[in-house]
């Protein structure tokens, strides 16, 4: 019972189709509050739909997803758009404001929601940079930083408005190792600083099993796995094992389905 | 029978299309009245829509008014009556020439631009960072260049008109020698403000409303990618050019069908 009250999201059920494919087929998932959790699975498991199932962008084909106990897809526009303000994201291309500068992006939300009068903003905007130490790169354009400045700017204007929640989508993706561990550190940081749950969605798996608490593996449309990092490595499951450890094949076949080969070699025409 | 399911298919997708872009318009209306508290966004983009278009509104207009002086005169000599000139420049451009060629032009210099602009926020995820920031971008990015674009046209092809008449003067009166005073007596006697000069402005704002319409709903509605992105603009000087002329004649069979 006591275990219940300490989950900020819970997903039960999941299912998600997409034309007729099924991305998620009942699926259930608890997020504890103030731990950090991932999300990990081979690309293309639809991980990145979960956050945006998560944050009521697209809504699911069947069961229920819950976030600080309001059901996601029941809220009105209105409601939705307050439970938003408590939620950040973290996109994978940072999603920065092209024709904002950096203070202007990190300003953004807090213009948009706090009424706060502009020198205030400006404090929090700077501390906000600080944290990711990035207060000297306020006045630089979008496009004149690194991928790696880009995510943590982006990060930056995710905890502006002190939200509860961030969910990062693919945050170590294309970033070398020095902003990779940069990251690594301040998303672990954050969390236990500010107090927040973290969603990390990636498939980097030495990086995500160093700061995650637990852990679920996803694959086709399943949850294959899941525990802590350390479990999920003794895993019984040859599956679970492949993918922590990266071989190449394995119960994850290397090749696509495909006709037999000899077969299609010796045919005149490829068949449809 | 696969043809007949690929029609199908193909008239579905298209009243599809056709129900999201009213949706869109009619979401983008409701966000219009919020941009009184924030004409900030609107003056930015009454520059980038309007201000920025204005030069090739003005060449434009300047060498059409130059050529309806040239063949006008040419045409109404031989009746010996060029002294008309003024009024059938005038009536030519602010009836049709002003509006029409104005909202074509605008089109193809701010339609494609706020196409791009659009598709390339969706393609960079800028439009969904903004929801989950928990603003609409309907509202705060949308509603803001429809508002723009809907303003600046009635005025880019006032604008357009009256150079244009300058261009006819200078090719008329300059050039060929016209009587200056009959070309404009004649053209202030002749041009009504209700009938030709306000239904030529109802059209510019219907143009208006149209090519904006079309230019944004593209934008949001493009595919992702930047094929899509490119595909989006090419089909918003399409779509929006045609509408312009098709929109044109009927426009004008309703206005100055009757008498």
């Amino acid at each position: 019972m006591s275990n219940k009250k300490d989950n900020l999201v819970e997903v039960r059920g999941l299912t998600f189709k997409f034309g007729s494919r099924i991305i998620f087929d009942g699926i259930d998932l608890d997020l504890q509050r103030g731990k950090v959790t991932a999300i990990m699975g081979p690309s293309g498991t639809g991980k990145t739909t979960l956050l945006r199932l998560i944050g009521g962008q697209v809504r699911p084909s069947g069961g229920a997803i819950s976030v600080d106990g309001h059901e996601v897809a029941r809220l009105t526009r209105r409601e939705l758009f307050e439970l938003r303000k408590r939620m950040g994201m973290l996109f994978q291309s940072g999603a920065l404001l092209t024709d904002l500068s950096v203070f202007d992006n990190v300003a953004f939300p807090l213009r948009e929601h706090s009424g706060l009068p502009e020198a205030m903003v400006r404090d929090l905007v700077l501390m906000k940079l600080e944290a990711v130490g990035l207060r000297g790169a306020q006045r630089l354009m979008p496009s004149e930083l690194s991928g790696g400045m880009a995510r943590r700017v982006a990060l930056a204007r995710a905890i502006a408005l002190d939200p509860m929640m961030i969910m990062y989508d693919e945050p170590f993706t294309g970033q070398d190792p020095i902003s990779m561990g940069v990251l690594v550190k301040l998303i672990r940081d954050l969390n236990e600083v500010l107090g927040l749950t973290s969603i990390i969605v990636s498939h980097d798996v030495a990086e995500t099993a160093a700061i995650a608490d637990y852990i679920y593996v996803l694959s086709q449309g399943k949850v294959v796995g899941e525990g802590t990092p350390d479990e999920l490595h003794h895993a019984n499951s040859e599956w679970v094992r492949q993918f922590m450890q990266g071989m190449p094949d394995g119960p994850v076949p290397f090749h696509y389905p495909a006709a037999d080969y000899a077969q299609e070699l010796l045919s005149r025409e490829g068949r449809r | 029978m696969s043809f007949f399911q690929q029609l199908g298919h193909h008239a579905l997708a298209a009243f599809q299309r056709l129900g999201r872009a009213n949706l869109f318009l009619w979401t983008v209306l409701v966000g219009v009245p919020g941009l009184l508290f924030r004409l900030r966004l609107l003056i930015q983009q009454l520059f980038a829509v309007g201000v920025l278009s204005l030069v090739i509104i003005v060449v434009a207009g300047l060498f059409v008014g130059m050529v309806l002086g040239l063949q006008g005169y040419y045409t109404l000599v031989d009746f010996g009556a060029e002294e008309s000139l003024g009024v059938m420049v005038a009536l030519s451009l602010v009836r049709e020439l002003g509006p029409v060629v104005a909202a074509l032009l605008f089109a193809g210099r701010a339609g494609s631009a706020l196409t791009a602009e659009i598709g390339l926020m969706k393609t960079t995820e800028q439009l969904s960072g903004m929801e989950m920031m928990a603003v609409d971008p309907l509202k705060r990015v949308i509603a803001p260049r429809f508002v723009a674009g809907v303003l600046s046209m009635p005025l880019l092809a006032a604008i357009f008109s009256a150079v244009g008449v300058m261009g006819g003067y200078v090719a008329g009166v300059t050039l060929l020698g016209v009587d200056e005073g009959a070309f404009w007596s004649q053209m202030q006697g002749r041009v009504d403000f209700h009938e030709d000069i306000m239904n030529g402005v109802i059209k510019s704002v219907v143009f208006g409303v149209v090519v904006t319409w079309i230019a944004l709903f593209e934008g949001y509605d493009a595919v992702p990618t930047s094929e899509g992105v490119s595909r989006a603009t090419t089909r918003t000087v399409v779509y929006a050019s045609l509408a312009v002329l098709g929109l044109d004649f009927v426009l004008t069979a309703l206005m100055f069908g009757e008498v």
